[in-house]
């Protein structure tokens, strides 16, 4: 058994043409990265910025308007950007969920027999399919600080937990806190200027959420409606030739099927609302990118402070990136 | 099926079918007269500000009418505002017949150059008699127009670029290629117009400045650039490789096989995956109000908020808006649709 | 002693690190020779072929072919390929272009031939395999056949002293073989140097100055078509003829 012999050199060859050609791209970008870093350093000099990471330890000296842990302007850059992390993954996840639900339910409703439900269906992604998303999350903005009742006279609903308050103040609703004694149920009640007690989500979040769920849950229809319908009528047939339940064919043969189709796609727009999570810095919502905004303008380290954001961002990607090839490699159906 | 018998089968069909007919229909009766009394019946359309506050009246549209100039057109002087008007029309032109097979030839270059050069003599003026206009008074619908369209002539030679290069076989530059492309689809545009904004400026030679437009649009250009990449390295993929084999026996060079055979193939079917970038960063173009550029959602703003008069009316305002982007970007998914069932039918000749 | 125009000499080629695909051939092609090599799926006759104009690099061994060495040299290469025409098992036309564009592109483009000249010349090969009416057509609007008798033609463009032939009728409803072997056959009558990879043994009975036998990367077999067929001296010949000449 003869294993191939060890390539020779030779200059004419392809593989020495490769190389020149890849050694001058490496050359140009190299020397083109090295000019814009040197005018930037220069640049940097005459106009008195400095430079470094080491601002993250100083002083923020702006407050934010909503955390989830206790932030003051005492704190740190550093832990600004902590805060503003949070309340970018606060938002995204419960995005996330909510557009999961409500575009899979609209996806298979522009399947539906009913012609006013399909109808309807086609109509919300056509609709908000076309318009930008910036637009939608200022209009539902105005919408909450317009239209809703101020904070001394909420709106009211009783559940079974206990009541629900709505207000240009927020969303209020009965949650568990810890307290000395353990855990309990804090309610909230109307109170003078405002609600208080219980959790409360800012209009600025409700928004946010709201606009950013309802755009991508268009997109989310169109997947899982993409993926439905790329299993082939033949594996329905062959489902109920042998018997099965509706319920079963769907479970057992559609629905794995259709996943290994609507998964790659699905997890492209969650990336998406992710990255259009960034526009609450229009409506004032704190997250991550209105953070550096703030603190490029206290600090003035607009280099350092716009990498910090690309490099979250770009952890996100990666880390999904890989998470769904792996997924990808796992339920591919085996070939030749 | 008559008209009756398939308005039964798709509303009453079954026992489910039926329900669910009768309950949007509920739905629809509850909410939609409210919804035409507020939107039509009881809406003003040419009044002033003060008569739309009075009690019991429904939408102003009045503040369309009363703002639209500026809305459309942002803060371009009013006796000039024929020139981004024919501006923007000669632009639109332009882009429909781009997608057309049957424009392709030599001549649609020169029209590209001819029509951008026509846009910008337009609207900055200073020659031939015009009076001149500053980019920081542009705005509105040119504005956004022009973004969108000026980043495809920039972004589409580097989109083309990388996707040639994502297939080489030389490791570095198909590395280099891929690197960029993650990194700009990892990111937020937001990211990349902060970056335009408050870094380009850093990285040009000092006492050199360039104009926010400018790096602005350089800005979406580069991100245009990777995602238009990919559609075009997707188009590239279904070639056959026998097309670059039997370019091979024929002694084509690597450029003349790309140039001759590839790349006209390729080009064709992509054109769809095209406009929907096209359609995506045209909405997308409404970002740059993040960093002051007054595009048509911008320019309400502009409108609004230092008139105290009609600031209350905002949502309608926003309303107009959305339609305008509505009908702009249903029209290019349905043009686009066209063009593919077009580009079909051509294959299966 | 007639000159031999491709000459194989101990050459070797894998695929990957492990793949056997060429084994120590040897084999010489005089000029104006007619060879078709057959054997079973995967025994390495298109690889073998694919090595004359480089489509595939052998790593070990000499291959010389029109006193050209093939080896990592570009110029060689190119040479080469002026030299030597092939035709596909899938014809590879160029959809995107009419069959005289299809014809006088390699000319045009690479020969630096006039575009009047290009078009007499193509016409000419249209004419010789019978399909000149055809010329403003698309290819995706001509049948099987048709489209592979223009890509007979397109090689010949090129005045190659070889053409080699992968499998040429193998993609063809069989009411169709006909007219694209009746083409070869008139054009291995005007002293071309052909190779031809085939499982149409009639073909080779009538036209090949030799039949090469290939079976797990190795020639096997050469001889002449009437020995080889009445008389295979190898057992893996004798077993491959049984089972496709059997039904």
């Amino acid at each position: 058994m003869k294993s191939p012999p060890k390539k020779r050199w030779s200059w004419r060859s392809r593989t020495a043409r490769g190389l020149i050609y890849q050694g001058l791209a490496v050359l140009l970008i190299g020397l083109l990265f090295w000019f814009l870093a040197h005018n930037t350093a220069r640049n940097m000099t005459v106009r008195g910025i400095q430079s470094g990471f080491d601002f993250l330890a100083q002083t923020a000296g702006f407050d934010i308007g909503e955390s989830l842990f206790a932030f003051d302007s005492e704190q740190p850059y550093w832990r600004a950007f902590l805060v503003g992390l949070v309340n970018t993954i606060r938002v995204a996840a419960l995005g996330i969920i909510l557009t999961t639900v409500i575009g899979t339910l609209i996806g298979i409703g522009r399947l539906a027999r009913n012609l006013l439900v399909r109808s309807l269906c086609g109509a919300y992604v056509e609709f908000f399919r076309n318009v930008p998303i910036l637009l939608q999350l200022l209009m539902w903005y105005l919408l909450f600080t317009e239209i809703l009742p101020a904070a001394d006279a909420a709106w009211r609903l009783n559940t079974w937990l206990g009541p629900v308050f709505l207000s240009k103040g927020g969303l209020n609703f009965p949650a568990p806190v810890a307290t000395e004694t353990g855990w309990e149920i804090s309610l909230p009640i109307q109170g003078e200027f405002a609600v208080e007690h219980g959790g409360a989500l800012t209009p600025e979040f409700l928004a946010l959420l709201l606009g950013l769920t309802i755009y991508t849950a268009a997109f989310v229809a169109e997947v899982v409606r993409a993926g439905i319908q790329s299993v082939p009528r033949g594996q329905t047939e062959a489902a109920s030739a042998l018997g099965l339940s509706r319920a079963h064919s769907m479970r057992l043969i559609l629905l794995p099927q259709a996943l290994r189709v609507i998964i790659p796609p699905m997890t492209n727009q969650y990336l998406n609302l992710t990255k259009n999570s960034s526009l609450a810095v229009a409506i004032g919502y704190p997250d991550v990118v209105s953070i550096a905004n703030t603190a490029i303008n206290q600090s003035g380290r607009a280099v350092e402070c716009i990498a910090i954001i690309m490099l979250i961002y770009l952890s996100t990607s990666l880390l999904t990136s890989v998470l769904m090839n792996w997924y990808n490699a796992k339920a591919a159906i085996r070939e030749r | 099926m008559g008209g009756m018998r398939w308005l039964r089968v798709n509303l009453f069909g079954d026992w489910k079918t039926s329900l669910a007919t009768l309950m949007v229909g509920l739905l629809f009766m509850y909410w939609l007269p409210q919804l035409l009394d507020w939107a039509l019946f009881r809406a003003r359309w040419l009044t002033n500000a003060d008569a739309c506050r009075l009690d019991g009246a429904g939408a102003c549209w009045s503040v369309v009418a009363e703002k639209y100039r500026i809305i459309l057109l942002g803060r371009y002087p009013q006796e000039e505002q024929w020139r981004p008007l024919i501006a923007t029309c000669l632009m639109v032109g332009l882009l429909v017949a781009s997608c057309l097979r049957a424009c392709w030839r030599r001549g649609l270059i020169v029209a590209w150059v001819a029509v951008l050069t026509t846009f910008f003599i337009l609207m900055y003026g200073d020659v031939a008699g015009l009076s001149k206009v500053e980019t920081d008074r542009w705005g509105g619908l040119p504005l956004t127009i022009l973004l969108a369209s000026l980043s495809i002539p920039t972004a589409f030679p580097l989109a083309l670029a990388i996707a040639l290069g994502r297939r080489s076989n030389l490791p570095a530059i198909r590395s280099l290629c891929t690197i960029f492309v993650e990194l700009v689809r990892g990111v937020p545009l937001i990211s990349v117009l902060f970056m335009a904004s408050f870094m380009f400026p850093l990285f040009m030679p000092p006492g050199l400045s360039i104009d926010v437009l400018i790096r602005v649009l350089a800005g979406i250009s580069l991100f245009s650039a990777a995602y238009m990449a990919e559609v075009i390295r997707g188009g590239l993929q279904s070639i056959p490789r026998g097309q670059e084999e039997a370019a091979a026996t024929l002694s084509l060079s690597y450029w003349q096989t790309q140039r001759l055979i590839v790349l006209p193939q390729a080009l064709a079917t992509v054109v769809p995956g095209l406009m929907n970038n096209f359609i995506a960063i045209f909405k997308d173009t409404s970002l740059v109000t993040i960093v002051s550029l007054y595009e048509l959602t911008g320019a309400l703003s502009l409108a609004l908020n230092s008139d105290a008069d009609w600031r209350p009316f905002k949502i309608e305002g926003y309303i107009f808006i959305a339609l305008i982007y509505f009908t702009f970007c249903y029209a290019m998914s349905r043009y686009s649709l066209w063009v593919e069932r077009e580009v079909n039918k051509g294959k299966a000749r | 002693m007639t000159d031999s125009i491709i000459s194989f000499e101990k050459v070797n080629k894998w695929y990957g690190n492990n793949f056997h695909v060429l084994r120590d051939i040897d084999l010489t092609v005089d000029r104006g020779e007619r060879i078709v090599i057959c054997g079973p799926s995967g025994s390495g006759k298109s690889t073998l072929i694919r090595c004359i104009n480089r489509l595939e690099e052998h790593q070990e061994g000499r291959l010389v072919v029109d006193g050209i060495e093939l080896g990592e040299d570009v110029r060689a290469v190119d040479a080469v390929r002026k030299e030597v025409g092939m035709v596909f098992q899938q014809f590879n036309l160029f959809p995107h272009l009419t069959v005289m564009e299809n014809l006088t592109l390699s000319p045009i483009w690479v020969g630096k031939v006039s575009k009047q000249e290009a078009r007499e010349r193509a016409m000419t090969q249209l004419e010789r395999v019978r399909i000149a009416e055809q010329a403003d057509k698309y290819p995706l609007q001509l049948s099987g056949g048709q489209q592979q008798r223009v890509a007979i033609a397109r090689a010949l463009c090129l005045k190659p002293k070889i053409m080699l032939f992968d499998e040429p009728t193998s993609a063809l409803d069989p009411e169709m073989i006909k007219e694209v072997l009746d083409v070869m056959t008139e054009l291995a009558a005007q002293g071309i140097t052909m190779l031809c990879v085939t499982h149409e043994m009639g073909f080779a009975k009538a036209v090949a100055d030799r039949v090469i036998f290939m079976d797990e990367g190795q020639i096997v077999e050469q001889a002449k078509p009437e020995e080889f067929f009445s008389n295979p001296q190898s057992p893996r010949s004798q077993d491959f003829l049984s089972k496709i000449l059997g039904h």
